[in-house]
């Protein structure tokens, strides 16, 4: 596990401080008086909320945003920002959650994008730094060429370029945003032998993250930041999940899931032999019953998304007969689905779900347009009625019906999304990844209002690629494996719902064991 | 303060409550800004012209500059639908044109001549809506394929008019151009009438908020059951429509029609919308600002006329006034997406 334990300084000052750092936006203080300290040779864990303030914070170190007031000190000098390249050359690399590497380019053009080394002044010197790009990769132990196009690599080592275009700006502090965010399992192990490397060699590296568990496998300290609050930081030895949730919440999270297990009542949904042609869903067969949450699980992959589109109408599938009541189902496009009452609240919230321009208000009854019309014609007064109870009744936090939803934190976007889908009173909902990216108070606000749905008898397809969430909340769940549903737990099959019988059909553990697998 | 975006802390109530009704008034100017959108921008431009010159704000030049301003109001119009759903419609003025050549020359054939007006409205309409169906079907990018259209449709025109220049000096729908109702021309009242019917439709309809939700995110509004090829074909066919609309306005003021009628006219129409605070890449924008943006141009292009600036000039100052329109148009939206 945990190569270091030392907690604290291995020099005599810190690398850098954020003192009484403040940040407003229109009608948000996002930052107030916030100070923070990292020292050479340390992972410093950030952690909070999403809409803590934490990416704000990075962004005014990053240079990408001013602070209103307070000091950035870096090794004792006050410093100031005004672009990202000032940050970078005074030694603040950023690797953002979004990787930002050229595709077309090599990684060594990655590496010295905008600062390539010449020779007379104009060639570009291709193979001087392929040299020096490649010396950096095998300090960080990657496993391809400084002379690879970038769009070959994976994620993960993509992710090293980043790292090493940090490096050859010198970077004293190194800021890692949900960095294993897209990794797999694997590929964050080896992250994590880079990040100790570059610890060890005295880089002060500031990881933001979510997970605990990689928080307590990495960090030497961790900083807690909650509603723009800085609330205080944590030694090593102090770790704690309780704590830590404390501190970033606010209260203690009494019982979390609070789930009483439903007797499933007779089938609602049922699907039969759906394969969407390209081998990302084979054959799927399930029935879905009322009252009851139905758990997809699997890794990232596995073909979960793909079987809800499929479901739903989003992609074209090549075979597979969907049955709603009993009643065959013409599912052609999400049009269809959407009359038949199935809703589908989408992975991807921005890209997806929300309509980021429009205002709240619009975002909630865009479904119910044709109930609150007569002739195509709006009906103001009942669509802002509307509006209103969901507003009220989702608690959702917004400054009027007519704030743009993308001023609007996740959570209280994911709830735009669920309050249109619930307008039209849909049969079967389907949830994925409903909680990704939504802060731990609207998680719980989710998870009852699952309940309350299930109990006005709606069922619910609910896919999640966090564990302790599915086991949580579901009173059934189908596991998922490339492609393939490789098994069952919970229900009637006498298998308890735990995060080791899920992993067990997810991975290929028992695959000989429990299927026919090929 | 209870509608804030977090709950203040009892220790810091008094600090963040005045930052937070600070915030408020700031917010509260920023929506009336945005609610005005470009009119004070027109209403500074009309007050110098009226200092300037003593021609300017007579009942005749008013009326003048409306005039002048229609046509481009009626494409910009039909303009506004098309950049609303994240597209663009470079065939506008090719459209124009060719109508323009459609009503005289149906004008012209006794028996018919009555169907001038709808043939050319609907021969607008149809390539709005092919150009419309190629977009939402084939999945071609809207520049590429009205690009064609444009060079194709004016093509089309040439050949409709043979040539030529096509007259008909007792066209039955001359009152168009040329007739007045009270004080004001024809041309005015149906421009006008174009913008309440657009903005009744963009604001006041489920099909209006379905151009937003296209506009603004396809991905998700197809998600939510909104018919993203019907809503696109909707909108091209909507700027054919107008755009035929404007063809035949053109043609009853001339009393005639030729194939180079309505060259360059897609660039005023798009100067208007995005001079009207419509965003390029859709889903924000209203057709108010587009009427607007619109007279902003009609109105300098007569004040400088009446100046006697020379028409070069005139060139260089409109396209600075766009472009200093518009970067006031990102100064005022700055800081809305976060």
């Amino acid at each position: 596990m945990s190569t270091s334990t030392k907690a604290g300084p291995s020099s005599d000052r810190p690398i850098l401080e954020l003192r009484q750092i403040c940040k407003s936006f229109p009608g948000v203080r996002v930052l107030k008086s916030v100070g923070l300290s990292v020292w050479p040779g340390e992972v410093h864990a950030f952690m909070g909320e999403n809409g803590a303030g934490k990416s704000t914070l990075m962004k005014i170190l990053a240079g990408a945003y001013r602070a209103d007031s307070g000091e950035i000190i870096l090794d004792g000098k006050p410093v100031q920002f005004r672009t990202p390249h000032e940050a970078r050359v005074a030694g603040i690399g950023i690797i953002y959650q979004e990787l930002t590497v050229a595709p077309n380019l090599t990684v060594s053009g990655n590496v010295f994008l905008g600062s390539e080394l010449k020779r007379f002044g104009f060639i570009k010197d291709t193979a001087e730094m392929d040299r020096k790009t490649q010396e950096v990769l095998n300090r960080l132990g990657a496993r391809f060429k400084a002379t690879e196009r970038a769009a070959r690599l994976a994620v993960a080592e993509q992710q090293q370029v980043e790292i090493a275009r940090a490096l050859f700006y010198k970077s004293r502090v190194l800021v890692m945003d949900e960095p294993t965010a897209a990794l797999s399992d694997r590929e964050t192990d080896r992250l994590f032998e880079v990040v100790r490397q570059l610890r060890s060699e005295g880089l002060a590296i500031i990881y933001i993250s979510h997970r605990m568990a990689e928080v307590y496998e990495l960090a030497d300290r961790l900083s807690v930041l909650r509603d723009g609050e800085y609330v205080g930081e944590l030694k090593r030895s102090e770790f704690s999940a309780d704590k830590v949730i404390e501190m970033m919440v606010g209260r203690r999270l009494e019982d979390f899931y609070e789930h009483t297990r439903h007797s499933a009542g007779r089938v609602v949904l049922e699907v039969k032999n759906m394969s969407d042609g390209n081998n990302r869903v084979k054959n799927a067969n399930f029935q879905l019953r009322q009252g009851e949450v139905l758990g997809l699980a699997g890794l990232v992959g596995a073909g979960r998304t793909e079987l809800a589109r499929l479901i739903f109408g989003a992609d074209k599938r090549k075979s597979g007969e969907i049955y709603l009541d009993g009643k065959k189902l013409q599912i052609n496009q999400p049009k269809d689905a959407m009359r038949a009452g199935i809703g589908y609240v989408p992975e991807d919230r921005k890209l997806q779900g929300v309509f980021l321009q429009m205002s709240s208000g619009e975002n909630i009854t865009l479904n119910i347009l044709g109930r609150c019309s007569s002739g195509g014609v709006l009906n103001f007064k009942k669509l802002t009625e509307r509006a209103n109870a969901e507003v009220k009744a989702m608690r959702v936090r917004t400054a009027s019906l007519k704030q743009r939803a993308g001023g609007l934190s996740g959570g209280n976007q994911q709830k735009l999304l669920l309050a249109r889908w619930l307008e039209i009173n849909p049969r079967v909902l389907i949830l994925d990844e409903p909680t990704r990216g939504v802060d731990v108070g609207a998680k719980a606000e989710i998870y009852a209002l699952i309940q309350q749905l299930l109990e006005k008898g709606m069922a619910v397809l609910f896919i999640s690629s966090e564990l302790p969430e599915i086991v949580g909340v579901c009173d059934r769940v189908l596991v998922m494996r490339e492609g393939e549903i490789t098994g069952e737990v919970g229900g009637e099959t006498g298998i308890e719902i735990t995060q080791q019988n899920i992993m067990k059909f997810a991975t290929d553990v028992i695959r000989s064991a429990s299927t026919n697998g090929h | 303060m209870s509608s804030g975006v977090h709950q203040p802390m009892a220790t810091e109530a008094t600090t963040d409550t005045s930052a937070l009704a600070a915030a408020k008034r700031k917010e509260f100017t920023r929506s009336m800004i945005e609610l005005a959108g470009m009119l004070p921008v027109l209403i500074v431009i009309c007050i110098l012209f009226a200092v300037l010159t003593p021609n300017f704000l007579t009942q005749n030049n008013i009326v003048n500059v409306v005039r002048q301003a229609s046509i481009n109001i009626v494409l910009a119009a039909g303009m506004t639908f098309v950049i609303l759903t994240g597209g663009i419609d470079l065939a506008v003025g090719s459209v124009l044109g060719f109508t323009a050549v459609i009503a005289v020359v149906v004008s012209l054939i006794p028996s018919i001549s009555w169907a001038a007006v709808p043939v050319a409205l609907l021969a607008g309409l149809l390539v709005g809506v092919l150009t419309g169906a190629i977009i939402a079907y084939i999945g071609l990018p809207p520049f590429i394929v009205t690009l064609g259209t444009y060079t194709a449709i004016r093509g089309a025109a040439y050949l409709a008019a043979g040539a030529t220049t096509v007259i008909n000096s007792k066209m039955s729908f001359a009152w168009i151009g040329n007739g007045y109702v009270g004080p004001v021309p024809w041309l005015v009242v149906i421009a006008l009438l174009t913008i309440a019917v657009s903005a009744f439709i963009l604001h006041r309809t489920i099909l209006g908020v379905h151009v937003y939700a296209v506009g603004g995110n396809a991905q998700a509004a197809r998600l939510t059951g909104i018919a993203v090829p019907f809503v696109l074909i909707f909108a091209y066919g909507v700027s054919g429509l107008l755009s035929g609309l404007a063809g035949v306005m053109s043609a009853s003021r001339l009393y005639s029609a030729q194939g180079q009628l309505g060259i360059g006219y897609e660039l005023d129409a798009i100067a208007a919308v995005i001079l009207g605070g419509t965003s390029f890449v859709g889903g924000i924008g209203t057709v108010f600002g587009t009427l607007i943006g619109a007279l902003i141009i009609a109105v300098l292009n007569n004040g400088l006329t009446l100046m006697n600036v020379s028409f070069y000039w005139q060139l260089v100052i409109k396209g600075a006034v766009i472009i200093l329109a518009v970067m006031l148009d990102k100064l005022r939206t700055r800081g809305q997406a976060g």
